[in-house]
Parts: structure tokens; sequence; C-alpha cells
């Protein structure tokens, strides 16, 4: 199509800013929250935090981020619909990063707690349902991402309680929790690897296995998984051998050599959750660029299955990045100072409970709250009567900041859908 | 940029410190009556005069940090103990430092004398009930670490026998109570009446902080039921 050829470049590149500053919000604002756990619960110095978010957030969205990305990129809209109309899905997905954009930059600076998910997932129904047509929304995969918005966190809630209990059992209720501590921690330092390797594997060297010619079972893939996870446990080892106990620490609280123990647990889980956020949330920033990109290469043919340029993932992280060292090092602060409540035994449940459900979620294709999550999981933990105290009232201010979140979104999406159009003439 | 939408936010300030200090404020408050009490018998107003103020300024603080304690303690919390079991801890408290500042206020407004007799038998007892007001001190100075636990397993066996403890020192009190009040008794016909019916009410007093204390150790094992 002419169109293209004509403004193909522009369009890329209109995207491609759009989709920058959409990853650069989310390294500047949501990492933090992913980390702030870590940092609160001194486990890690932000400097430490701020280099492991860079490293697995990258990793994440580079190894494991494709299935999301695919999602917000072709399985929310119906593409037999833009067949012959292939233009409106480049506008609308243009307007969907711009609106999705504003609408966290309004939340930002007036504080409301709002996800990078829902904006990104209103906006895309948004132009798609009130600015093509409504048959345009495929509603189905739209009630599973909505669904799946309601069961993370109540899944990561379970498997924190869980895990919180576990610890309870084999540690903290024993006779010495620090002998035990050091016994049993290397357990879930295990698990930890295993669950970075096994979605590496399934997910995202798929595509890599495929050129190389080679395929590997599920079973294949959790055995190498194994053997990660051994590799993590036997270094987790070795760093827990370095602690030794402070008796004078004891005076005040009887646990304070345990909580050390913990924290050097909390630096695998802590990898983990940046991980789990970099392979889910870089996509809402990236999906709508590879569907510009890819309707833009192909000239207008939506069908053709393009597979995605890595250039766009690399930079999703590159993104995440910047907005982390400009601006996400001053949050990652500003929330550790904050969180003072959780100490390391729960903070490593609730961030490896959460990390294991948006893993899974990614491993999917669904799009899904890394705070949200994360709420849930510390909500489970605080079930097993863990933690002091949860405001339920700011709990439930973030639940349900995604109904007003969709709207807004979608209504954003809609006006610069149509302005966009106008302004290309069309 | 403001930063409410974070996960921060959804962490109150754990109730367990605040009440803590509280506790150590009233311990501080209550361990200066003895001096009080020693300063009196020694007929040195004026010492006694600065224990009081003293004890007064304890009083204060506690209180203050009693209702910093209840700004905090909004009823949308979660915890992992009870709100109401919490504000009642803090009310008991609270009753120690108050009961403390009366009993004193009491004797050195009056410039009660109390007879040399019952001298040694007056201090055992303030001695006992303070011990006891230790004692419940003990028993909330463990709630961070049944907090770590999720009070759950050994600890709440361990907080159980401190409070098994802080029972029995309560009845100790009650039986010397009762001994200083025979001899009081025994004494009263060559005393001043008014004067005497003011040192059964200190008696009285005395006797209230030690269960006060209890009522603090009851709360706690209230906190450990699931």
């Amino acid at each position: 199509m002419e169109f293209f050829t004509e403004y193909g470049t522009i369009l890329i590149l209109l995207a491609a800013c759009c989709g920058f500053f959409m990853a650069w919000g989310v390294g500047a604002n949501d990492v933090a929250n992913a980390m702030g756990t870590s940092v609160g619960s001194k486990a890690l110095t932000i400097k430490q935090a701020i280099m492991i978010a860079m490293v697995f957030e990258f990793a994440g969205a580079y190894l494991a981020g494709g299935e999301v990305t695919s999602t917000i990129r072709k399985g929310i809209v119906d593409s037999a619909i833009f067949q012959d109309r292939p233009e409106d899905l480049v506008f609308g997905m243009l307007s969907a990063l711009l609106a999705a954009g504003s609408w966290l930059a309004i939340a930002s600076f007036k504080g409301w707690p709002v996800s990078t998910t829902h904006s990104i997932v209103g906006a895309i129904v948004g132009f798609a349902a009130v600015g093509v047509s409504p048959d345009a929304v495929n509603w189905g995969k739209v009630g599973t991402i909505v669904m799946s918005w309601l069961v993370s966190p109540i899944m990561a809630g379970t498997l924190s309680f869980l895990l919180f209990r576990s610890v309870q059992h084999l540690i903290l209720l024993q006779e010495d929790p620090f002998e035990k501590a050091k016994r049993y921690i290397p357990i879930y330092m295990f698990f930890v690897g295993f669950l970075i390797a096994m979605v590496t594997l399934l997910k995202g060297l798929k595509h890599v296995f495929k050129d190389n010619g080679m395929t590997l079972t599920f079973l294949d893939s959790a055995m190498i998984a194994s053997v990660v996870g051994v590799l993590v446990a036997i270094l987790g080892s070795y760093l827990l051998t370095r602690v030794k106990r402070d008796l004078s620490l004891e005076a005040n609280n009887r646990f304070a050599n345990v909580e050390r123990v913990f924290a050097v647990l909390m630096i695998f889980t802590a990898c983990s959750m940046a991980f789990a956020h970099g392979s889910n949330d870089v996509a809402n920033a990236v999906g709508p660029l590879a569907a510009v990109v890819s309707i833009v290469a192909s000239g207008g043919d939506i069908t053709a299955n393009t597979s995605m340029p890595p250039w766009i993932l690399l930079l999703g992280g590159g993104g995440i990045v910047v907005g982390l060292a400009t601006y996400g090092y001053k949050v990652m602060g500003t929330i550790g100072r904050k969180i003072t409540e959780l100490t390391p035994s729960r903070g490593f449940a609730a961030e490896l409970g959460a990390a294991a459900t948006v893993v899974i979620a990614s491993g999917t294709g669904l799009p899904i709250s890394t705070t949200h999550t994360l709420v849930g999981a510390v909500l489970g933990v605080g079930l097993a009567r863990g933690i002091g105290a949860i405001d339920l009232r700011m709990v439930g201010s973030i639940f349900l900041s995604w109904l007003v979140t969709l709207p807004a979104g979608a209504g954003l999406s809609i006006m610069f859908f149509f302005m966009f159009k106008a302004s290309f003439g069309l | 940029m403001t930063l409410s939408n974070s996960i921060s936010s959804i962490f109150g300030v754990s109730p367990i410190k605040p009440i803590q200090n509280h506790m150590a404020e009233v311990i501080k408050c209550v361990s200066k009556l003895e001096d009080f009490l020693n300063a009196t018998f020694a007929d040195d107003w004026v010492t006694a005069a600065e224990v009081f103020d003293q004890i007064s300024a304890d009083e204060q603080s506690a209180d203050k940090l009693k209702k910093q304690f209840r700004m905090h303690m909004p009823k949308s919390l979660f915890m992992p103990v009870s709100r109401g079991d919490l504000l009642s801890i803090i009310t008991q408290q609270d009753n120690i430092a108050n009961l403390t500042k009366d009993i004193c206020g009491i004797i050195l407004g009056r410039q009660m004398a109390i007879p040399k007799a019952l001298h040694a038998d007056f201090i055992g007892f303030v001695g006992s009930s303070t011990v006891t007001c230790e004692k419940a001190h003990g028993a909330i100075n463990e709630l961070d670490e049944l907090l770590e636990t999720g009070f759950a397993g050994s600890e709440v066996k361990f907080v159980q026998k401190l409070i098994r403890e802080l029972a029995a020192q309560e009845q100790k009190v009650d039986k010397k109570e009762l001994k200083l009040r025979k001899k009081l008794f025994n004494l009263e016909a060559d005393l001043p009446p008014v004067n005497v019916i003011f040192m059964y009410n200190i008696i009285d007093q005395i006797g209230a902080l030690a269960d006060t204390a209890e009522m603090i150790g009851n709360q706690v094992e209230l906190l450990l039921a699931k």
C-alpha cells in the first residue's frame, strides 16, 4: 500500500518514541514496586537493587517477554476486521501507546494507583471497539485477560501464604531456627533457579531452538531447569556459609540472625521478581510497537506471519534500564524507606509467590499487573499472621483502580485515534 | 510526582513497636514508686516531690504515646491480632502509669506518714507489685518475636509460661496485701481515722497495679488464641 511507503518511516519512528516513553515509565515507576520490598527489608541496597533490576528486567523482557507481547500485538484485536484497513490498526496502536502513556503520566502526577497493564489493555480495546467496531475486539481473549486480573492476586496470595507457612514449619518454629534456615533456604533458591530456567527454555528460547533445528521435550526442559536450579542452590549455599551468627544482635530480637540468612535468599527472589516483571510488563510498551512495525514492514498485510524483530524487545528492555537509571532509583529509595515492616522472611515469601504467578502468566501470554499480584502476595503472608499491619483501605483503592483506568485509557485512545486519522487526512 | 501508586502505601505502621515503647515508658514511671516511698519514709519531702515530678513527666509522655498509638490505628488496618485487644492492652498499660501517679499524688498531697511498723511490709508489697508490672512488660516485649513466628509454635509456649509467672506473681502480691491490711487493722485504733482511710485507699491502688498487670497478661493470652 502506498500509504505505508509514504509514511512508513515516520509511523515507525512515532511508535518507537511512544514505546520507548512507555518503557521508560515502566522502568522509572513500576520496577520500584517490584523491587521495593527487597530494598525495604534491607536485603539489598538501592544500588544493588538497580543493578539486579537492570540485568534481570532486561533478561526477562528478552528471554520470556515474547508471549505477552504477541497478545498485546495481535491477541486483543481481531486482525481479520482490519484486513482491508490496516492503517486503522496502525493509528489505533499508536493511539493506544500515547493514551496509556499520557494516562500514566496524569495518574503519577495525581498520585493515583494505576497499572501500565490496565492502561494499555483499556486503550487497545477502546480504539478498536469505538473507533472501528465492537466486532474488532476479540472479546473472548479480553474476557480471559480480565479474569486473569482477578485470579493472579488470589494465586499469588495462596502461593505466598503456603511459602510462609512452610518457612514457619521448617525454620521459624524450630528450636534452632538459625541452623534450620541455613539448611532449608537452598531449597527455595532451587525453586528460583528452576522457575526462571523453565520459563526461559519453554518460552524464550523456543525460536532459537527452532532456528537451530533443536527440539526439547517438556521433560528435557525440566531436567535442564533442575540442573540450573541445583547450580543456583549451590551458589546460594556458598553465600549462606558467609553469614555468621552474631549473638550481640539477638539481645533485642532472637530472630535477628535468622533474618540475616533470609536476606541472602531475598537477593535471589529479587532477581526472580525483576525477571518476572520484565517478562510481563515490557510487552505493554513494545506490543503495540511490534504491531505497527510488522504492518508497515509487510506493506499493510496484517495476516503476514512476520516474526518480531529483536530490536523491538531490545528497545523495550533498554527503555526500562534508562528509566531506572534516570528516575527509578529515586522512586525505589522512597518506596524502600516506606516498606520497613516487611522483614526478609516475609518479603521473600511475597516476592517468590508473586514472581511465580507473573512468570506463569507471562508463559501463557496473559498481561497482568505486577503490582496487583504483589499486593495479593503480601495479603497472603498477612493471612498467615506474618505482617504487623496492612492498610486494607489502600489495598482496596489499588485493586479498584483498574475500574477507572480501563475507561480512562479507552477514552484517551479513542480521542487520539480520531486525531491521528484527521491529521493524516484519512 | 507523588508516589501513592506504590506498593509501599499498603503497609501500615506495625502496632508492636509503639505498644512496646509505651510499656517501657510506663515501667519507667512505676519503677520510681519505691524511690518515692523511701523518700517519704525518710521524711524527705523535697526528694519525694522531685521524684513525683519525674513520675508525672513519665506519665505524661506515656499518655502522649498512647494518643499517638490510637491515632495510627484506623479501622481499615488488617493485623495478625485484633485491634480491640491492642487498644485495651494500651489502655491497661496506661492505667498503670495513672495509678502510680495517683498513689504518689495522694501521699505527697497529704504528706502521709505511714507508721514505722509498716515500712518493711509496705516496701515489700510495692516491690512485688512493681515486679508484676515488669513481668507484664516481659510478655509485651515478646510481641515482636511472636509476630516473627506468626503467633505459633514454641514462642507461644514461651509467652504462655511468662504469663503463668505473671499470674503467680500477682497472687504473691495479693498475699502481701492481705498481710499488710491485717497489720494496719491492728494499728488503726491508734491512728487518725482519715489517715487510715487513705492508707487503705493507697494499699488498694498498689494492689490494683498488680491486678492491671495481670490483666495485660490475660490480654496477651487472648492474642495467642487462634
